[in-house]
């Protein structure tokens, strides 16, 4: 369905750009079609326009449908768990339970503050279409409505970027920007529906603020700003990302003040912009003071400090005419400010009053930071430096395009291209330096690209049109004119112009049903699975699905007391709370390092060692995910390293090297005794060496890994199995009390 | 060294003095207006040094509300300024319109952050 409607949007520029041809030179056929319409020509392409737009609004929400369609109406992977079972409190108790919720349920035994520690802007986002539907009377449940918030989300924001588009080139490059990042796999990979995640509003937000802003650089006017300020809160409010936002407006701000582009419109957007957009996002309390405390949004407050030395300098100096005393006076208030300046930010650090950069941050600066200090960070696969495959694999045709828009860009310098220029330069920076930043990278790709498209398909078109017009008003004006002339001779030295351009508006177009086809297959193949449940290929080609997770996170829920608490690594906790309905002791939120790497200790360690520290943290179960039995890769096994490094990181007693054989990570018979006989190996292989997995192949043979694993027989001591899902996917152990001493 | 700059700072001043008077009253105003918000923010800064900061996010709100009224009558004076042909177009009731507007949700956001 998706694949069919592409083409139609894709080649809407094309449309668009050719009614225009037609309609410009009154020939015989557009006096046809007017005639006909009974329209004219700014209505023609008005509604044209709007039906474009149309149809890629519904475009961008169809085309992210394919995992409702495929499996069901469900919540993808790991933190969107929680944020639904966030929004499912919000609708139940309201926004004041919601905003002084503490959750005793995860993070056992200390609990987490929830509505401290989180950015509402999505749950309140969801409870506010949720609450509007059901006051029109369409009483859907909450769990649709998450599903179909991002979709949703994605739709508006191909509006924002005709707007943006149109607001930094023109209406063309408008709606190619719409209908390039309606089906982008970039941004579709976090916006699909079910992938209930911040992502998927706050693109909506960081795009919809950056065009006001530009908007309100472009007007000088106060309620531009103060719309944009908005638009700052509502992504403070959805998503951590906020801090690009902050940061890349200043250092737009700088780059027009070193180039020489200060304008009074500048300052006014500026101004009202960080002061009331620093106000409201003190509002959000996850965010708090950092505002004026953090090192990351200090930036922000020496620019706006800047300008207003800026804006007094100039304003002396439109007062004054002497330049000799304005060169003293200059001199008397740079230094001072200055002086000023450096003092109170070394006050500031030496005190400890500004906070330094956080982790993430540095380790964006530098991309080898987190590798070396923080493993909890390097250990999220998404932070992991991108490769060129996924560079191409997301952005496809763009990847070139991108080029050649800033090639466009710079020929025609403005305000708001040199925003867009920077825009897309900074996020393609940190695009390489971390997978999930791709995302952020995405919408200015999208817009740079569609420049280069828009203003590629304009001169060729116009070229085209040169050469029909040029007979024509050779004919009726007679070649005396020097102006036909000119061109007659243009034509000349070029005689195979129009075809040249024919065959590359062809390309383009080729290029660009390319791109569409691209998007629909990798979305369909890659970016539309749940991770929740699993398909695979059978034997004889059929799709097998594995719904092992629910099962075991179900078997929880039904067949455990109420008050039990379950150990697993923490990329399960939030599924466990909220599919499971039980305390778990880690999970996705890692805001305590040490928490985590207790557990990272205890599933490293021997079975008894490791049961003092269950029975420390009050632990009745233990969660394993295993993948040996279906070849599913990324399980707790192949994790393990990560829970080792961790754990080493605050207990030294855990030491990587005592798990590798010659650095390298084995699970077979060549396996380090340690790895053979540590908790997390006996949970997943218990009685696998039972199991014939493959044929051909002796008994208990890893498919995951493709090897015989090293210790068939194992005996557990102090744990017993309680349930191992249909395809051995979770499994999960009872941790015994203490045997009565004798 | 010393006589010749303190020369100098009284030259700028009286020239400045004599440059400023010819500024017509309506931005006179203005510019009385925004000079005592500033005076206000700085009396909060320095009572903050001697007291302290404890209930930081009433201070904050203090200082900012100062800060950003004068910041936005900063940005009015400019708009409403004749001199500036960057606003020729912008009506100064629509200027003062957009004062308002961001001075009401500047002052609504201040009073809930008060605490």
């Amino acid at each position: 369905m998706g694949g069919k409607e592409d083409p139609t949007a894709n080649g809407s520029p094309k449309s668009e750009s050719m009614a225009g041809k037609k309609a410009s030179p009154p020939d015989l056929l557009s006096s046809i079609s007017l005639k006909s319409l009974k329209l004219k020509t700014k209505q023609q392409e008005l509604l044209l326009r709007v039906s474009i737009l149309g149809l890629v609004y519904v475009l961008a929400f169809i085309a992210r449908l394919f995992s409702v369609l495929r499996y069901e109406s469900m919540i993808h992977e790991f933190d969107p768990y929680f944020n639904y079972r966030t929004t499912l409190f919000l609708t139940e108790k309201g926004f004041y339970e919601f905003w002084n919720w503490f959750d005793s349920e995860s993070w056992y035994p200390l609990g987490r503050i929830i509505g401290g520690t989180l950015y509402p802007g999505l749950m309140v986002t969801a409870a506010l279409i949720y609450w509007t539907l059901r006051f029109l009377r369409f009483f859907v449940h909450i769990r649709e409505v998450c599903v179909l918030t991002a979709p949703f989300f994605a739709s508006n924001t191909t509006l924002v970027a005709y707007f943006f588009g149109k607001e930094i080139w023109d209406t063309g490059a408008g709606l190619v920007a719409a209908a390039l990042i309606a089906i982008c796999p970039g941004y579709i990979s976090r916006s699909v529906a079910g992938s209930y995640d911040n992502e998927a509003v706050a693109i909506f937000a960081l795009l919809l603020t950056f065009y006001l802003f530009v908007k309100a650089v472009k007007t000088g006017s106060l309620s531009w700003a103060l719309a944009s300020a908005f638009g700052y809160f509502y992504m403070v409010s959805a998503w951590g990302g906020y801090v690009f936002i902050i940061n890349l407006i200043p250092l737009y701000v700088l780059v027009l003040l070193i180039t020489a582009r200060y304008s009074l419109r500048l300052y006014v957007a500026y101004n009202c912009m960080y002061i009331l957009g620093m106000l409201l996002a003190m509002q959000i309390r996850f965010v708090g003071f950092q505002h004026v405390q953090s090192g990351e949004h200090m930036g922000a407050m020496g620019v706006f400090l800047l300008m207003q030395v800026f804006y007094f300098l100039d304003w002396v100096k439109h007062q004054l005419n002497d330049t000799k005393l304005f060169q003293t006076f200059l001199r008397i208030t740079v230094t001072s400010a200055i002086l000023v300046g450096g003092i109170a930010l070394g006050v500031g650090t030496a005190s400890g009053y500004i906070s330094p950069w956080t982790g993430r941050f540095y380790s964006l600066l530098d991309p080898t930071y987190a590798k070396d200090h923080i493993p909890i960070i390097a250990s999220v696969s998404e932070h992991q430096p991108t490769a060129w495959s996924s560079f191409m694999f997301d952005y496809h045709i763009l990847l070139f395009l991108f080029p050649a828009g800033l090639y466009f860009c710079f020929k025609r310098l403005s305000d708001a291209t040199i925003f867009i220029v920077m825009y897309g330069l900074t996020s393609l920076y940190f695009a390489g330096v971390m997978v999930r930043l791709i995302l952020v990278a995405t919408p200015a790709v999208c817009l740079i690209s569609a420049i280069a498209v828009s203003a590629t398909v304009k001169n060729l078109t116009s070229l085209l049109r040169t050469k029909q017009k040029v007979p024509q008003t050779g004919s009726t004006k007679g070649a005396g004119s020097s102006k036909s002339s000119s061109k007659v001779t243009l034509d000349q030295s070029q005689p195979f112009q129009k075809n040249g351009a024919i065959a590359l508006l062809v390309g383009v177009f080729y290029l660009l049903s390319r791109y569409a086809i691209h998007c629909t297959w990798v979305t369909s193949e890659a970016y539309s699975s749940p991770s929740i449940v699993l398909a695979a290929r059978g034997a004889h080609g059929n799709r097998i699905i594995f719904d092992d997770y629910r099962e075991a996170y179900y078997w929880l829920r039904q067949n455990t007391p109420t008050d039990a608490k379950v150990m697993s690594w923490w990329d399960y906790g939030y599924q466990i709370t909220a599919m499971g309905n039980r305390t778990v002791i880690v999970d996705n939120n890692t805001w305590n390092n040490t928490h985590i790497a207790t557990v990272g200790r205890a599933m490293s360690s021997y079975e008894d060692e490791a049961y003092d520290i269950m029975r420390s943290l009050d632990v009745n179960y233990v969660l394993v995910v295993f993948g040996g039995v279906t070849g599913y890769s990324s399980d707790d096994i192949n994790k393990f390293l990560w829970m080792v490094r961790i754990g080493g990181g605050v207990y030294p007693v855990i030491k990587e090297p005592d798990y590798l054989v010659n650095g390298e990570f084995r699970v077979d018979k060549g396996a380090s005794p340690k790895m053979l006989n540590c908790l997390m190996y006996k949970l997943c292989y218990y009685r696998f060496g039972e199991l014939v997995t493959e044929y051909g192949k002796p008994t208990g043979y890893d498919r995951a890994r493709g090897v015989e694993i090293g210790n068939k027989d194992i005996k557990l001591e102090h744990l017993e199995e309680a349930y191992t899902t249909s395809n051995w996917i979770v499994r999960i152990y009872r941790v015994k009390p203490p045997t009565n001493r004798l | 060294m010393v006589k010749s700059t303190s020369k100098d700072a009284q030259d700028l001043f009286r020239s400045l003095h004599s440059a400023y008077s010819a500024t017509p009253t309506n931005l006179k105003i203005i510019d009385l207006y925004v000079v005592f918000a500033v005076f206000t923010a700085l009396i909060q800064v320095l009572y903050m040094a001697l007291v302290g900061s404890f209930p930081f996010n009433s201070f904050l709100s203090g200082v900012l509300s100062c800060i950003g009224t004068a910041v936005l009558a900063v940005c009015l004076r400019i708009q409403v300024n004749k001199e500036n042909k960057e606003f020729k177009d912008l009506a100064p009731e629509r200027a003062f319109a957009d004062f308002v507007l961001c001075n009401l949700v500047l002052h609504l956001v201040i009073i809930n952050f008060l605490g």
